[in-house]
């Protein structure tokens, strides 16, 4: 779990990276050099993969873990221990990671899947002679619905709390014992949790508040 | 502090052998010291259910100075009741006020099985134990005890982990009903001094295997296990487990 939830937190510092590009404020272009980059280029579709990977086998391995784990106590407590000494995200790792995943659905279906599979008529800009896709015009269009930016919300809030555990305890798991570095570490985890989700999660805010030219 | 004396209500979960189904009774306690200790308590209601001809609640206890491990009971919440870095045998009366409910109940998971009401079998943690948490060596005179250097920040953390009493609290405390804060001790113990060296991959690797076959879940580092421990046993033990473990498996030679 560890060890694949590293590699999905360097695969988010690339993807807030890159999706910053949006508030260049010069219509999209940015944005659009970038994403058609990333989707143009062999060595990003090829690394695709390897991320898909990296996913399904954190969600598989989550999910069979949390199963194991939930049969080793047959008879529950009568008065649960509830926050007596753990926070309560970390207890619900679970449960975060499924509305992280129910997000990710949205979110394929919403921006991975037209780029790869066929945009829409017209979604297309020609910069330097190079026609790419208008992702940022799907962007903008798709943040006119607030609902849709309610679930991105939703989703940003649920990643945040899975990275405020999920960040620590992975090098916890690959046996990071050193006090300094499990208090660097546990800094730069909170940090990490609160930037980088809130970074994604003012994209669509950006967009539906027309903060953007 | 003021001496008082309370009268309370006990929920406690009896059952009266492994296959029994169980469930709570309440009974109340009157005229209960506030100097008295949890289990001193528990036997004041003990001789009074012995005199009415009932069967004496059953529970786990020795030395009662707290460094044994015996006594295993979940209190309104909360493995050997609300004071941190207590046993129950240490916890006083004086955590708790005139009219109040407590809620006693044994550890619960299913590698410690309730043998009858509060007591249940921890043997689980024995075997960790003979699976690798020992050092062999030559028996004869004993060693001179500063033949083997040790610096002084090893000995005081080795010490510190070697603390634990295998009460099985974190695994009471865990959600996933996780060992590894006792087995994380236990390895961590040997494995900071060199008279736990020759040993220490196979230590890891064995008691790590027994501990998937008795049953216990695995970790997933919510903190619950360092609270409540009566010996404050730290959970950066068991992130160096991990790299104990990680080491023996990659660099084992057999």
């Amino acid at each position: 779990m560890g060890l694949t939830g590293i590699f999905l937190i360097l695969f988010l510092i690339v993807h807030v990276c890159l999706n910053a590009c949006i508030w260049a404020m010069d219509g999209g272009e940015t944005f659009n050099i970038a994403a058609n980059f990333m989707g143009a280029m062999y060595v990003p579709r090829v690394l695709e993969i390897g991320l898909f990977a990296g996913f399904i086998l954190h969600i598989v391995q989550a999910y069979m873990l949390e199963n194991q784990n939930r049969r080793k106590r047959s008879i529950s407590y009568q008065v649960p221990m509830g926050n007596k000494g753990s926070k309560w995200y970390s207890r619900y790792m679970g449960w975060l990671g499924t509305f992280v995943l129910l997000f990710l659905v949205v979110h394929i279906k919403n921006f991975w899947t037209p780029s790869r599979f066929g945009m829409p008529d017209g979604y297309t800009q020609t910069y330097n002679g190079v026609e790419v896709h208008d992702l940022y015009r799907l962007m903008k269009e798709t943040f006119e619905n607030v609902w849709i930016v309610v679930i991105y919300l939703v989703g940003c809030l649920a990643l945040a709390y899975h990275l405020m555990h999920g960040f620590q305890s992975a090098f916890r798991s690959l046996g990071v014992y050193n006090k300094r570095y499990l208090a660097l570490i546990k800094g730069v985890g909170v940090g990490f949790a609160i930037i980088v989700p809130l970074a994604f999660a003012m994209m669509p805010i950006s967009f539906l508040l027309k903060w953007l030219n | 502090m003021e001496h008082y004396t309370m009268n309370l209500t006990l929920k406690v979960w009896r059952q009266k052998n492994k296959k029994d189904k169980g469930g709570f009774e309440t009974y109340t306690v009157n005229g209960i010291s506030s100097e008295m200790s949890f289990l001193e308590m528990i036997d004041v209601l003990n001789e009074r259910l012995v005199h009415e001809g009932k069967d004496p609640i059953a529970f786990d206890h020795d030395c009662r100075e707290g460094i044994c491990g015996m006594c295993s009971m979940y209190i309104n919440g909360r493995p050997h009741g609300p004071w941190e870095g207590t046993t129950t045998c240490q916890l006083h009366m004086r955590a708790f006020k005139d009219g109040d409910t407590i809620v006693v109940e044994p550890w619960r998971a299913n590698a410690f099985p309730v043998v009858k009401d509060l007591v249940v079998d921890r043997s689980a943690f024995d075997r960790i134990i003979q699976a690798g948490g020992y050092i062999s060596v030559n028996t004869g005179n004993a060693v001179d005890a500063n033949a083997t250097l040790i610096p002084k920040d090893d000995a005081d953390a080795a010490f510190a982990a070697a603390a634990c009493i295998g009460c099985g609290a974190c695994v009471a405390a865990c959600k996933n009903s996780s060992a590894l804060l006792f087995l994380s001790a236990k390895v961590s113990h040997l494995a900071l001094v060199p008279q736990g060296n020759p040993e220490r991959k196979s230590r890891a690797l064995d008691m790590i295997a027994q501990m998937d076959k008795e049953g216990f879940g695995s970790c997933t580092a919510t903190g619950a296990c360092e609270a409540v421990c009566p010996k404050e046993i730290s959970i950066t033990n068991i992130a160096r487990l991990n790299a104990e473990y990680g080491r023996a498996g990659l660099t084992i030679d057999k």
